[in-house]
């Protein structure tokens, strides 16, 4: 069968505009950015693998379990969080400053960027998209229990909810409280079930169900 | 063998990216290399972390002033023109080379036949025009 190029009905060039916009535009700012020698390619590929994949929420689940199981490291987290996190010597220094936040039996902490979404990628990874959100970034400060009651949390009205407004050089990590049943447990077992969301604040850390006793 | 219509060509089809348990981090490729950029240039000290948060957290406002408040799905979008913004303004990238590189993107994406990959044609030394 021969090349009959309006078998679709479309006499149009179907190679034209294979780049959508913002495509375009990364791939000539790239391009620019590779030959002025201020990016290369391999070190890009690295930074989107070490954020999708190595960093995630990991890192801040271990400096919670530690803080959980040995009194003076959480001391040291309260009291000057970016010292504390920095002992963990494969967690990178970025720019801002942290601050580790302590939830009770009567206060929960929650975290915001209420102007874009600065978030503490070094110990949580890339934000969910929830937390880049309009809704969240508005909602947050001016109904925050009910953004949590959307987050599957009931917070009763004797506890008090405080909203930590994050800037580019500060960071809060949310301290969770250690849940019941979890009693001789691990550093690394507590690790494992320490969500990202306990950490921004909008959940709590529960067992997961084949584990509770 | 085919080489001629495809024409669901469409550069969202790559391959996807690697998810978490809340979705895929990048929903595109290229919001995986705007944001690897803007990391390795506030690396290499051409900006300061809180002019990249006050250049993205403007670009977020306008467009919530425009009409277009992000609900995350235009996220990288805003991050990409936040972006070019700041490194026009620190005349690493001036916008008419920024303009002019698209064009000759453009253009050869056009002219690329697809499944090649699409390059630019070779530089005549330093721009000198006979």
């Amino acid at each position: 069968m021969s090349d009959h190029h309006g078998e679709d009905g479309l006499a149009h060039d179907p190679h034209n505009a294979p780049l959508s916009g913002p495509a375009l535009r990364v791939k000539a700012l790239e391009s620019l950015l590779l030959e002025k020698g201020l990016v290369d390619a391999r070190t890009l590929d690295e930074i989107v693998d070490t954020y999708e994949h190595k960093v995630g929420p990991r890192n801040g689940a271990r400096v919670v379990a530690r803080a959980w199981t040995d009194a003076e490291y959480k001391k040291r987290l309260l009291a000057d969080a970016t010292a504390a996190i920095a002992e963990f010597g494969y967690i990178e220094r970025w720019a801002e400053d942290m601050v580790a936040v302590e939830n009770s039996p009567t206060v929960r902490n929650m975290v915001v960027c209420t102007l874009c979404s600065c978030y503490p990628w070094p110990v949580l990874g890339l934000p969910p998209s929830w937390y880049k959100s309009d809704a969240y970034r508005a909602r947050a400060v001016l109904d925050p229990r009910g953004v949590l009651k959307e987050f599957g949390e009931t917070v009763p009205d004797d506890v008090e909810v405080r909203v930590w407004d994050s800037t580019a050089e500060l960071r809060y990590l949310v301290l969770p409280e250690r849940p019941a049943g979890t009693e001789g447990w691990s550093e690394e077992q507590l690790a494992a079930i320490v969500t990202r969301d306990s950490m921004v604040g909008v959940s709590r850390v529960n067992l997961p169900a084949g584990m509770r006793p | 063998m085919t080489t001629s219509k495809r024409a669901d060509a469409d550069w969202s089809r790559l391959p996807a990216l690697p998810r978490d348990e809340s979705g895929p981090v990048f929903k595109a490729p290229w919001e995986a290399q705007a944001f690897a950029m803007t990391l390795e240039l506030h690396r290499k000290g051409v900006f300061t972390w809180r002019e990249w948060a006050d250049t993205l957290a403007h670009e977020l406002a306008d467009a919530s002033e425009r009409g277009h408040p992000d609900d995350s799905t235009h996220y990288y979008e805003h991050w990409l023109a936040a972006l070019e913004k700041l490194v026009a303004a620190k005349k690493v990238v001036p916008l008419a080379e920024m303009a002019c590189r698209i064009g000759e993107w453009d253009n050869a994406a056009r002219m690329t036949p697809h499944g090649k990959p699409i390059e630019l044609p070779p530089r005549q030394g330093k721009s000198s025009p006979v």
